[in-house]
């Protein structure tokens, strides 16, 4: 694993020099198919529940700017989060995403509530995942992830103690295909990260502060226009590990069903395995997120 | 971890192995000759009912436009036909077409074949053929 992924940050800073087109732009649009703009992640930007695409959100398409608003609540035995946000979609290329997320760690840490910012960009480089059913060449994009913690003295002062920083950026590249004729939709996503827990336990350890490259997998089904059903994986760092058994961190893993009554509006239900948090092995639960979009 | 790739390509390899069975089943699921004939009737209907497509519609020849899409849809399916029309890129050369108008076609294609019973995965294999042919309609970036 390389410690910093520098070809991955060089060719986001040279893709994102493209100039971009000057022309007359619809806000609002909705010129994408039902679904096809995915739902909102937990980290705000456009995809499945846990992982990125390299769809841009929004139902937005070329010429076109649109917004998306969402809800996410996810409770497990012992913890829950809750975590809401907005995103861009311009000309079926550029997304822009700022999520919020609260978690609540009550259960580790009386009281404590982790809060973590992230604010998100995407571009698209190449490809159609949807129209280009003819070939095997998925649509591929590049996205950052700018992320920043509040965890609130008592969780802060053990973070200081394992010198886990506040603030991290994750980088990811997604090649994203839909297998039209079968109505299958697949992710690949490789995201470079330091992130202990997403974030919300800080970023890199005294242990392990690199960047490692993780793997994160989602598979969808259409069961009818506007129903998609599907799992996902989520590889994760485990940079806490050192500090104890309680601090081992699992993948995360979903299974989910997405509707779309109208382009307006999706609802995600999923249950979700996110394994050891902090002290409390075999966390898993429900998944709810609303998306609306304009 | 090595689990969900690995569930990942032998879905891939179902899905490629199921692709191969071509033929003429996608033709015969569409009603073949008959069941395409109704559906461009149907489809000519609500494009011409949709605000997004109708201005791409009134004027044209419409009787002329859903012969020629019968026999496009009947050999791209894998029917006893032959689409003898014009050149794709050059017949809609004089027209400004953006994606949101390529995609609103789509949705009403995907209403008719609602409307007229077409099952979704048919309907889906018929939609992966003609999806392509965005590269030589829509014009505009």
């Amino acid at each position: 694993m390389p410690r910093f992924p520098l070809p991955l940050l060089l060719a986001f800073a040279c893709a994102t020099a493209l100039p971009a087109q000057a022309q007359a732009i619809r806000f609002g649009g909705q010129g994408k198919l039902l679904l096809t703009g995915g739902v909102s992640s937990i980290d705000g930007a456009a995809g499945g529940g846990l992982t990125p695409w390299a769809i841009t959100g929004s139902y937005a398409t070329q010429g076109e700017l649109g917004a998306t608003a969402h809800l996410t609540r996810a409770t497990t035995q012992d913890y829950a989060l809750t975590a809401y946000g907005f995103a861009l979609g311009w000309n079926d290329q550029l997304e822009l995403s700022l999520a919020q997320q609260a978690f609540d760690a009550g259960a580790a840490v009386p009281g404590a509530t982790l809060r973590q910012t992230i604010a998100g960009l995407k571009l698209k480089l190449m490809g159609d995942a949807v129209l280009d059913s003819d070939t095997w060449r998925p649509q591929l994009a590049l996205g950052a992830e700018f992320k920043h913690v509040n965890p609130g003295a008592a969780v802060g002062s053990v973070l200081d103690a394992v010198q886990a920083k506040r603030s991290g950026v994750d980088l990811y590249a997604s090649a994203t295909k839909l297998l039209l004729a079968q109505g299958l939709l697949l992710n690949g996503t490789l995201r470079a990260t330091r992130a202990n827990q997403n974030g919300l336990l800080g970023f890199g350890s005294s242990e392990h502060r690199g960047y490692r490259l993780e793997p994160e997998v989602s598979v969808a089904w259409l069961l009818r226009k506007n129903i998609a059903l599907g799992v996902e994986y989520r590889a994760k760092p485990d940079n806490l590990a050192f500090a104890g058994a309680a601090f081992r961190e699992d993948a995360w893993k979903d299974v989910f069903i997405a509707w779309a009554p109208c382009k307006r509006a999706s609802l995600t239900l999923a249950w979700v395995d996110l394994g050891n948090i902090v002290g409390h092995p075999h966390q898993s639960g429900a998944y709810l997120s609303l998306q609306l979009a304009m | 971890m090595p689990r969900l790739p690995a569930l990942v390509v032998s879905l891939l390899i179902a899905c490629a192995s199921q692709q191969a069975t071509a033929g003429d089943a996608l033709y015969q699921a569409l009603g073949a000759r008959p069941g395409l004939v109704t559906l461009m009737d149907d489809f000519m209907t609500r494009l011409l009912a949709d605000p997004r497509t109708a201005p791409f519609f009134k004027e044209a020849n419409q009787q002329h436009i859903k012969a020629q899409l019968v026999d496009q849809i009947c050999e791209l399916a894998g029917g006893p036909c032959r689409f003898k029309g014009p050149d794709m890129k050059k017949v809609h050369a004089g027209i400004d077409i953006d994606k949101a108008a390529f995609n609103a076609l789509v949705e009403v294609l995907q209403r008719s074949m609602e409307a007229q019973g077409i099952a979704f995965s048919t309907q889906n294999q018929l939609l992966a053929r003609l999806a392509p042919m965005h590269r030589e309609i829509v014009n505009v970036p």
